[in-house]
């Protein structure tokens, strides 16, 4: 109950603030057009382009979207808040699931907006290769919602934009969404250990059918269980400072 | 500590033995005990440095101590937080944003078991009339009314309060304490921390007064300033040694300025009879009570004095 309580303020909250909606929501799209535009019949990997850059920039999008709803602890950690909330009865994880519950939603946003922009470009795909996609996608962005709340309690406000710009970025070059880095060779083994390269996938597997090959669940679940080891060490760390 | 045993004892008090904490070589508290009976106002007063932040945060859980233990009501910091049973507002601070002040409140409120009504809650703490703004639209004052609110909404059995005052003006001041006695009416447990030595007089049913992470007095006000004798005398005699004075009938401390001292004195009638026989030529005699101002600042000071 109490969990839902919280829960519906933090929804409102992160719905009222406009700003950060709009400009994590703007980007991606912008860049979808701007490069998926005008090469509507090019293919890639055997993917018709807009869907590969689609998913690429979905990939990016989201992977912010649920980085930084996170690493919003850290403000709220500078104004006092987290350590008011230590002496309510709200439980410690009801607070992350709220924050982990809001990257979601403005990443499932952040999806819908772009495969609109993706279908207006004349990506095509069935009902269930859509649910697939959308399926594979919002799994694989579990490891980046743990390190979001890491991020949180890792840095400062005034290096978090920093952080999260460049790991984002670098988490979506390596991983494909602005195009393969990659095709094939001894690197393609090193970018397929980054949950980002399956996220950019996603919309190659939907197409082809069928779901990711174990290797990815694998990636996906071995970065989830590492970040979240290492966001309970800094959280300790972050708490044990009082 | 011997009631420590007692357990339906242990339920009606708030207990903490043992306490210490350093951050580092700064010891910020030493080896501290004391006990809060259910029911009362007591006031942690001292100056910046005195160790009553962490005291508060120990209590309440914020901070683990390095050794010793608090006990809330017969349960630990944590399971008294959990409860619902901890009402506080810490000493800093801000509200966080795209709420309006009904909507922060009432989501605190929501956190709790048994919480006041919001509308109650921020009209004891004066928060009523600025409800419906947002947060980040808030005055200092504005906001410290609002974080009482929080910790009053709560209805808790122990309400915590670090230092509530800091950012109100005089009439702020005066209506924050009514309010917070209004509540402490309802049968609870009020603790605050404060360098106001005017607001611990005013009210606190009992003052812990703090110097470098010890207590250094413990009691009622009037008992306050009975452990420093209640009277400064100050007079001008010239040529006289500090060590001479000190040895007086009375005196609890000396200073000197010039040929002006000042002599502490917990009876300040023995002192006077001494000084007059023993110093004829002594002139400008002026004795007169001591405010909670000078026993705060006698007994902090001997306390640095003795480091």
């Amino acid at each position: 109950m109490i969990e839902l309580t919280y829960l519906r303020y933090e929804v409102l909250r992160t719905w009222r603030n406009r700003r950060f909606m709009i400009f994590s929501l703007i980007f991606p799209l912008i860049l979808f057009l701007a490069i998926a535009g005008p090469h509507k019949n090019l293919k890639i990997e055997n993917v018709p382009f807009p869907l590969y850059y689609m998913t690429g920039m979905i990939a990016w999008g989201s992977m912010v979207a649920v980085i930084s709803s996170g690493a919003r602890i850290a403000a709220e950690r500078s104004v006092g808040w987290t350590r008011q909330l230590r002496v309510t009865p709200l439980p410690t994880w009801s607070y992350f699931n709220a924050k982990i519950f809001c990257g979601y939603m403005m990443a499932i946003l952040s999806i819908a907006v772009l495969i609109a922009a993706g279908t207006s470009v004349g990506v095509r795909l069935d009902a269930e290769q859509w649910l697939v996609m959308v399926g594979l996608l919002l799994v694989g962005l579990i490891p980046f919602a743990v390190i979001g709340i890491m991020f949180g309690h890792l840095f400062k406000i005034d290096s978090l934009g920093p952080a999260i710009g460049g790991v984002t970025s670098l988490f979506a070059l390596l991983g494909g969404s602005y195009g393969p880095l990659v095709t094939g060779g001894p690197l393609l083994k090193v970018v397929k250990v980054l949950p980002s390269y399956w996220l950019v996938q996603a919309g190659k597997t939907a197409l082809r059918g069928g779901g990711w090959p174990l290797e990815a669940w694998v990636v996906i679940a071995a970065w989830t269980l590492v970040s979240s080891v290492l966001a309970v060490r800094v959280y300790r760390q972050d708490t044990m400072k009082d | 500590m011997t009631d420590i045993s007692s357990t339906t004892l242990l339920h009606d008090k708030v207990v903490a033995a043992g306490l210490i904490k350093s951050y580092g070589s700064v010891r910020a508290v030493r080896s501290l005990d004391l006990e809060l009976i259910r029911g009362t106002t007591v006031a942690l007063l001292g100056p910046n440095g005195a160790g009553k932040t962490t005291t508060i945060d120990m209590i309440i859980g914020l901070t683990k101590p390095d050794a010793g233990m608090v006990s809330i009501f017969g349960r630990t910091p944590a399971e008294a937080v959990k409860a619902g049973m901890i009402g506080a507002m810490t000493q800093t601070g801000q509200l966080i944003d795209y709420l309006s002040v009904r909507e922060l409140v009432t989501m605190i409120a929501r956190i709790y078991p048994t919480p006041l009504d919001v509308d109650e809650a921020l009209t004891i703490s004066g928060a009523i009339s600025f409800a419906d703004r947002q947060t980040r639209k808030l005055s200092g004052g504005e906001t410290q009314r609002v974080r009482f609110a929080m910790a009053l909404v709560a209805d808790a059995e122990l309400l915590v309060l670090d230092e509530p005052t800091v950012a109100l003006d005089v009439e702020g001041r005066r209506d924050f304490w009514h309010a917070m006695r209004a509540f402490a009416a309802r049968g609870k447990t009020v603790v605050f921390a404060t360098h106001y030595l005017e607001e611990a007089d005013a009210y606190a049913d009992r003052i812990i007064l703090m110097s470098h992470g010890r207590i250094v007095a413990d009691g009622a006000p009037t008992e306050i300033k009975a452990t420093v004798g209640g009277r400064i005398l100050r007079a001008t005699l010239p040529g006289v040694a500090l060590p001479e004075l000190q040895a007086l009938n009375g005196v609890t401390s000396v200073d000197r300025k010039g040929d002006a001292v000042t002599l502490i004195c917990s009876d300040s009638d023995a002192t006077l009879r001494g000084l007059l026989t023993t110093y004829p030529f002594i002139r400008d005699i002026e004795v007169r009570g001591a405010g909670l101002e000078e026993a705060f600042l006698e007994l902090t000071l001997d306390d640095e004095a003795t480091e």
